[in-house]
C-alpha cells in the first residue's frame, strides 16, 4: 500500500518578533490536489506563515516541509517544488511578459528550449499567449495576475503558495482565478495553500486552516469544520472561531 | 542543483539587469551625464588652479582632465553600487526581490549574482564614459583599455558589495537619502578621485590619513595604475579585501535566521 506524502507540512512552527509570539505551534498538513484555505484576521500570523514556507525567514522551532524535502536541512530541493503568487504584483513592469517569464526559467535552471516551450504552454492556458511580446505595464491588474500565475506555475511546482492573489480583482477576474486554480488542483494534482479574506472564494471541497492570534484554530475540510462549529455557513465558523479570547 | 543550474540564473539575473537598465534610457544618460559634467565643467574649470607634480603611473605632467578620469570611472561605479542598493530597497518594498530570493539556489549565490549583474551595467557605463572621454582627448595607452576591465570589475564588485550590504540595513526607500549624504559624498570626496593624496596631506592631516583609508581611494588608484597599463599591489589587496568583508557582511544581513531581514521583519 503506498503512502502519499504530504505536498505541504508544517510542524509545531513557532515565531516570534522579539517579545511578541507571531506563530504558536502551528502544524497542518496539504496533500497532492487539495486546496487549503488559510484564513485570518488582520494580525493572525498569515503573512509571517508566508514568509516562513518560502524561507525569507527562518523558524527557531518546528519543521517545514515541501514534498517530503526539509525547507531548513535542503532548502534548494524544497524551495524547487514552490510556486508563489505573491500579494504585491512582482512583475518587472518594464519587460515584457516572455521576458519576465524567462528571468523566472533561468532561477529555476531551465534550459532556453525548455523555457520556451513551457512559456508557450502556461501562457496559451491563462490565454495571454498572444500578448507575450507587450510590456506588463500595458497590461490590467487582472492581467498581470494571470501572468504571475503562469509564473509561478513555470517550473511544475507540486505547491502553489497564493497570497491573497484576488486583491484588487474585479468580481469576473476574481472568479475566473478562483475556477481556474480549482481546476488545477482537480486536473494536475497541484496543492494550493490559498491565504484570503474572501469567503466567497471558498469551494466546498476545500479545507479550512483558521488562524488566530498564531495559533490554529480549526483545521479540516469545510464540511468537518462547519460541523464542529455547528455553523452552517463558512462566515458564521469564522466568527465563531476568531471571537474567541477577543475582549 | 547542477552546475549547469547556477549558470542559467546567473546569466537570468545579468540579462534582466542589462534590459532593465537599457528600457530605463533616462537612468542610462544620467548615469553619463554625471561624470561627463564633472569631466567638462569641474576640471575644465579647475584645471589652472590645480598644478599636479609628476607621480605614479603619470610619466609626465598632465591636465587636470586627465588626472580625474580614473575617479570619474570609479565616480561611475560608485552610484551605480549605490543605484543597485536603492533598486534592491525598492525591489524588497515592492515584493520583488521575494522572487528572486524564494529562487531554489543558495541565498549567498543569488545575491552575488545580483551584485556581478549591476557590475556588468556600470562596467558598460564606465566604457561609454571612457568612449567619450577619448574623443575629448583623454587617451590612455591602447592596452591600458583592456587591463582597466578587471580593475573595474574588482572596484564594482566592492562597491556593489557595500550597497548590498546597506541595503539589508534600510528598511524604507525614504532613508536612502541618508545613504547619499553619509556614504556616497564623504567616500567621493574624502578619496583621491579629485586630488592626489600629497595634496590633501598639504591641507590636512586628518583627510590624508582618511582618504588613505578610504576604500573607494584605493579602488580608484587601482584603476588609475590599470588604465595606464600598470599593477597596483597594495590598492589590489585592498579593495579585494574590503570586497570580501562587504560581501560576507551583506550575506549575513540577508540569512534568513541571522541577518537584519528577520529583526526587522520585512523582506
Amino acid at each position: 500500500m503506498s503512502v502519499t506524502v504530504p505536498v505541504l507540512e508544517v510542524e509545531r512552527l513557532s515565531f516570534a518578533y522579539g517579545p511578541c509570539k507571531a506563530l504558536d505551534d502551528v502544524a497542518f498538513q496539504v496533500q497532492p490536489g487539495e486546496c487549503a484555505i488559510l484564513l485570518g484576521p488582520n494580525g493572525a500570523g498569515k503573512s509571517t506563515l508566508f514568509s516562513l514556507v518560502t524561507r525569507l525567514y527562518e523558524a527557531p522551532a518546528g519543521q517545514i516541509r515541501i514534498a517530503g524535502r526539509s525547507l531548513r536541512q535542503d532548502s534548494c530541493a524544497a524551495l524547487s517544488r514552490l510556486g508563489v503568487v505573491f500579494q504585491q504584483p512582482t512583475l518587472d513592469l518594464d519587460l515584457s511578459v516572455a521576458q519576465n517569464l524567462r528571468y523566472h526559467a533561468a532561477l529555476h535552471g531551465l534550459s532556453r528550449r525548455e523555457a520556451e516551450l513551457r512559456i508557450r504552454e502556461e501562457l496559451e492556458r491563462q490565454g495571454m499567449y498572444g500578448r507575450r511580446d507587450e510590456k506588463v505595464r500595458q497590461l490590467n491588474g487582472g492581467h498581470r495576475r494571470r501572468v504571475e500565475i503562469a509564473r509561478a506555475l513555470l517550473h511544475r511546482p507540486a505547491l502553489l503558495l497564493l497570497d491573497e492573489p484576488s486583491v484588487g480583482l474585479d468580481v469576473p477576474s476574481r472568479r475566473a482565478l478562483v475556477d481556474h486554480i480549482h481546476a488545477l488542483c482537480r486536473s494536475q494534482g497541484l496543492a494550493v495553500l490559498w491565504a484570503t479574506h474572501l469567503i466567497d472564494e471558498i469551494g466546498a471541497d476545500d479545507s479550512l486552516i483558521v488562524l488566530h492570534k498564531g495559533r490554529v484554530r480549526a483545521w479540516g475540510p469545510v464540511r468537518e469544520v462547519l460541523a464542529s462549529q455547528g455553523a452552517a455557513t463558512v462566515s458564521a465558523a469564522f466568527h465563531r472561531l476568531t471571537a474567541e479570547g477577543e475582549g | 542543483m547542477r552546475p549547469l543550474h547556477y549558470l542559467r540564473a546567473l546569466r537570468g539575473i545579468v540579462a534582466r539587469e542589462l534590459y532593465r537598465f537599457v528600457h530605463q534610457r533616462e537612468r542610462f544618460i544620467s548615469a553619463l551625464v554625471r561624470p561627463l559634467v564633472w569631466l567638462f565643467v569641474f576640471a575644465a574649470g579647475f584645471r589652472s588652479t590645480l598644478g599636479l607634480a609628476i607621480s605614479p603611473p603619470y610619466e609626465t605632467y598632465i591636465l587636470y582632465e586627465v588626472y580625474i578620469t580614473p575617479g570619474l570611472l570609479g565616480m561611475i561605479q560608485l552610484f551605480n553600487g549605490m543605484q543597485s542598493s536603492l533598486s534592491m530597497v525598492y525591489d524588497r518594498e515592492m515584493g520583488s526581490m521575494r522572487t528572486l530570493l524564494v529562487s531554489p539556489l543558495p541565498r549567498w549565490f543569488l545575491l552575488t549574482a545580483k551584485l556581478v549583474a549591476g557590475v556588468a551595467v556600470s562596467i558598460l557605463q564606465a566604457y561609454v564614459f571612457l568612449g567619450v572621454a577619448w574623443a575629448y582627448g583623454i587617451e590612455a595607452p591602447v592596452q591600458g583599455y583592456l587591463a582597466v576591465l578587471p580593475a573595474l570589475l574588482l572596484s564594482g564588485v566592492m562597491l556593489g558589495a557595500l550597497g548590498l550590504l546597506l541595503s539589508s540595513f534600510i528598511r524604507q526607500l525614504e532613508n536612502f537619502a541618508g545613504v547619499m549624504n553619509f556614504v556616497i559624498f564623504p567616500m567621493f570626496f574624502m578619496s583621491t578621485a579629485l586630488y592626489p593624496l600629497w595634496k590633501i596631506q598639504e591641507s590636512s592631516e586628518l583627510l590624508y590619513w582618511l582618504a588613505q583609508w578610504n576604500p573607494f581611494s584605493q579602488a580608484v588608484e587601482l584603476i588609475r595604475f590599470a588604465l595606464y597599463g600598470r599593477f597596483n599591489g597594495v590598492a589590489c589587496g585592498y579593495t579585494a579585501g574590503a570586497t570580501a568583508l562587504f560581501l560576507a557582511a551583506a550575506i549575513v544581513g540577508y540569512n534568513p535566521s541571522k541577518g537584519m531581514m528577520q529583526r526587522k521583519g520585512g523582506a
